[in-house]
């Protein structure tokens, strides 16, 4: 066995202890991954940090990820634990430019956890893998003792092979590249929020949860060269992700407010709980950088896939203001759009 | 979406920003201060200081419930925390305020039983479905928040709930105003007023302000055209050397207040001979506690709290910054030691802090590596 040589690790981590926030997709759980978890492990492929690792196999490159569910309540308007597992699989998967090819599920189920609750957690991901065209060839099953979790979580971990059309690098973003999102943001975080019943707000919401392949699959046949870099904006929101891309890349992302597609339930909730909904979680959209040149082309195959209408150019990058996202409205006024910080909706995912 | 998109409409704004231009005296500068965190929060998160010419300077004032309460207010409702069987609920914004041994949630994640609720009937509910747990709703906010308290309260009165108390620490923005115009060397031209407090105290208790100290007041909304056209209000009165209180925001604000609320609030509370406020000092009669009928709901009384003083870190100048003789950015803590994730003073916690306001919205300088 060969051993592989291990630098001294660079911990940068200072919080004395973990909490809900270091789950939230935001800036803590930002610090927790580059200032723990990273440095340890140490090595070129997830020092990219990316949704899906690449990795080079018989000469063809592959993505490979992995992601744990832990959704409260486990049955929401639009999805399911089940669902979700799988859609955010193949979804990190394919802002990777990857089709999932097979998927592996591990289950931690709870003791009590009735048998009805299970079965339909696994034939809601029976159905979406048959959707997304995945098989999931594998897995595992722990049970822990009643209270230990809350009924169920899932983790599932897939593979894909990455169309070779395809060079996916924050660097080689340019300015006056365009900034493509699949469709109106917010729905699943405010679904679940909903969905909690802790609020006397009502809404006719449900999760975008979906597989966003086709409309990714559909851009790259158009103008694969032309695609930069590509996210699923889920957690901490479409603000997190383009922060994450404005400080890998040094530029500045300029988002055109009021361009961003938004259900008019979304942002009334939103108005009403004083959240931003750049900074809510989606599971069914796609946020791709794409050159100017082709950035309405591309834009119209996304919009030809049934459910990609809602699909807008929001914003363009600029030199300045370098690494920060800045919000423009349509009377002039700026502000800086901040990745999420703190925890405005726990375990969402 | 009604009663959000009318207000900000670009056209309308962009008259609004002409008349602006128009009204101001090129030669004046102008201090005109919002006393309302949620203006300070509404004007940074629409960038409306872009649409202003430079010489009007927005000051901010003392309005945001969060950064005014000390940080000995924190440690008292942090130790009903620690109470066995206890529930400590409050809203959202108090989660990360810190207290001496840390802030709420990192109390939380230790074990303390702390939630966040929107309302504290929601407190209630708790306390009604948890007969056997002890339900503690911390109170915070002026006016806005105060009489959603006091139906609370009444409400436990009614059910005869034993479970629940509130720990109140609700104060009033009155004297809050008095004590800034009072302060030497603050000259502050006119006033945005509060817009949500007004909907509950009405527009009467500004009128000192024009009466005793000259200064134009225009109660207003939270959009940027409520707040375009309140700075006109103030600019006009300026202009004709005037000094009146104006209500931009009839469309909320009665003049004479919500008469409901009102009553609710002296069935339920009574004034503190003084409160400590962060950063202004010991202001009297400006703030509310329980009074005698509502002991038994009252955290106060049937907790033993530490009730200490506790002083803010002579670094942070937090008091300046609510006063509005500092900028947050001229803070020395501002953006390094002092940041959302790690706050040092609760300016830098609440949406309507107005640090935090500063840094998410407007603070262009090198971001804090995440």
């Amino acid at each position: 066995m060969t051993t592989i040589e291990r630098p001294p690790p660079r911990v940068r981590f200072d919080d004395a202890q973990i909490e809900m926030s270091h789950g939230a997709g935001g800036k803590a759980s930002r610090r927790l991954v580059e200032g723990l978890i990273a440095p340890l492990f140490a090595n070129a492929v997830l020092a990219k940090l990316s949704d899906a690792a690449a990795l080079s196999l018989g000469g063809a490159a592959y993505a490979t990820t992995a992601d744990s569910f832990v959704v409260k309540p486990l049955r929401f308007p639009g999805g399911s634990i089940g669902e979700l597992a799988v859609n955010g699989t193949v979804n990190d998967l394919a802002v990777s430019g990857a089709r999932a090819e097979a998927l592996m599920a591990a289950f931690i189920l709870e003791a009590g956890l009735p048998t009805t609750t299970l079965r339909a957690e696994v034939e809601a991901m029976a159905e979406a893998a048959s959707r997304a065209g995945v098989a999931i060839v594998g897995g595992d099953t722990k049970v822990v003792e009643h209270g230990a979790c809350d009924g169920m979580y899932v983790t599932t971990f897939g593979v894909g092979k990455i169309d070779g059309r395809l060079t996916l690098d924050p660097r080689s973003v340019r300015t006056g590249d365009r900034v493509l999102l699949s469709g109106p943001i917010g729905d699943h975080g405010i679904t679940i929020l909903l969905a909690r019943g802790e609020l006397d707000l009502e809404a006719d919401l449900s999760s975008d949860t979906r597989s966003v392949w086709p409309y990714v699959s559909a851009l790259l046949d158009t103008c694969a060269d032309s695609v930069r870099w590509m996210r699923d904006p889920t957690r901490g929101g479409v603000a997190t992700s383009l922060n994450e891309l404005a400080r890998d890349s040094g530029l500045g992302i300029v988002l055109y407010e009021e361009a961003v597609p938004l259900r008019r339930e979304v942002r009334g909730a939103c108005e009403i709980l004083g959240l931003d909904p750049l900074h809510i979680a989606n599971e069914g959209q796609f946020l791709a950088i794409v050159a100017e040149r082709d950035a309405d082309r591309a834009l119209a195959a996304v919009r030809a896939v049934a459910g990609g209408e809602g699909a807008t150019l929001i914003g363009e990058v600029r030199a300045e203001p370098a690494r920060q996202v800045l919000g423009i409205s349509a009377y002039g006024g700026t502000r800086v759009i901040d990745m999420l910080v703190g925890d405005p909706l726990p375990r969402i995912c | 979406m009604k009663y959000v998109d009318e207000f900000r409409d670009p056209e309308l704004i962009a008259r609004a920003a002409q008349e602006i231009a128009r009204t101001a005296e090129p030669s004046r500068h102008y201090r005109i201060m919002e006393v309302c965190g949620g203006h300070t929060h509404a004007i940074y998160r629409h960038g409306l200081r872009d649409v202003l010419p430079e010489n009007i300077e927005l000051v901010h004032g003392p309005g945001c419930p969060v950064c005014v309460l000390p940080t000995g207010r924190v440690d008292d409702g942090l130790a009903i925390a620690q109470h066995p069987g206890a529930i400590l609920t409050c809203f959202g914004d108090m989660l990360r305020v810190p207290g001496t041994k840390g802030t709420p949630l990192e109390l939380k994640a230790r074990g303390a039983d702390i939630r966040m609720v929107y309302s504290p009937l929601d407190a209630l509910r708790l306390a009604v479905d948890n007969p056997k747990r002890h339900v503690c709703f911390f109170a915070i906010g002026f006016e806005t928040t105060a009489p959603s308290t006091a139906l609370t309260l009444l409400r436990a009165q009614e059910l005869g709930l034993r479970n629940f108390s509130v720990f109140c620490n609700h104060v009033t923005i009155v004297p809050a105003m008095r004590a800034i115009l009072d302060s030497p060397g603050m000259r502050i031209d006119g006033f945005v007023g509060p817009g949500h407090v007004s909907s509950i105290t009405g527009c009467r208790p500004y009128e000192f302000v024009a009466r005793d100290y000259g200064k134009p007041v225009a109660v207003a909304g939270f959009e940027p055209l409520d707040i375009l056209e309140a700075i006109i209000m103030v600019l006009r009165q300026l202009r004709a050397g005037e000094a009146k209180v104006e209500n931009q925001y009839r469309r909320i604000v009665p003049w004479e207040g919500n008469p409901v609320a009102l009553r609710a609030m002296a069935r339920v509370f009574e004034l503190r001979p003084y409160f400590e406020w962060r950063g202004l000092g010991f202001i009297s009669q400006s703030a509310l506690k329980l009074n005698a009928s509502f002991a038994q709901w009252d955290a106060e009384v049937q907790f033993e709290l530490p009730g200490i003083r506790v002083t803010d870190p002579k670094a942070a100048q937090c008091g300046e910054v609510l006063k509005g003789v500092l900028k947050p950015h001229q803070c020395k803590l501002f953006a390094k030691e002092c940041n959302p994730e790690h706050p040092i003073g609760a300016l830098m916690v609440s949406s309507e802090g107005a640090c935090a306001a500063y840094y998410r919205y407007a603070h262009r300088g090198d971001p804090v590596s995440a």
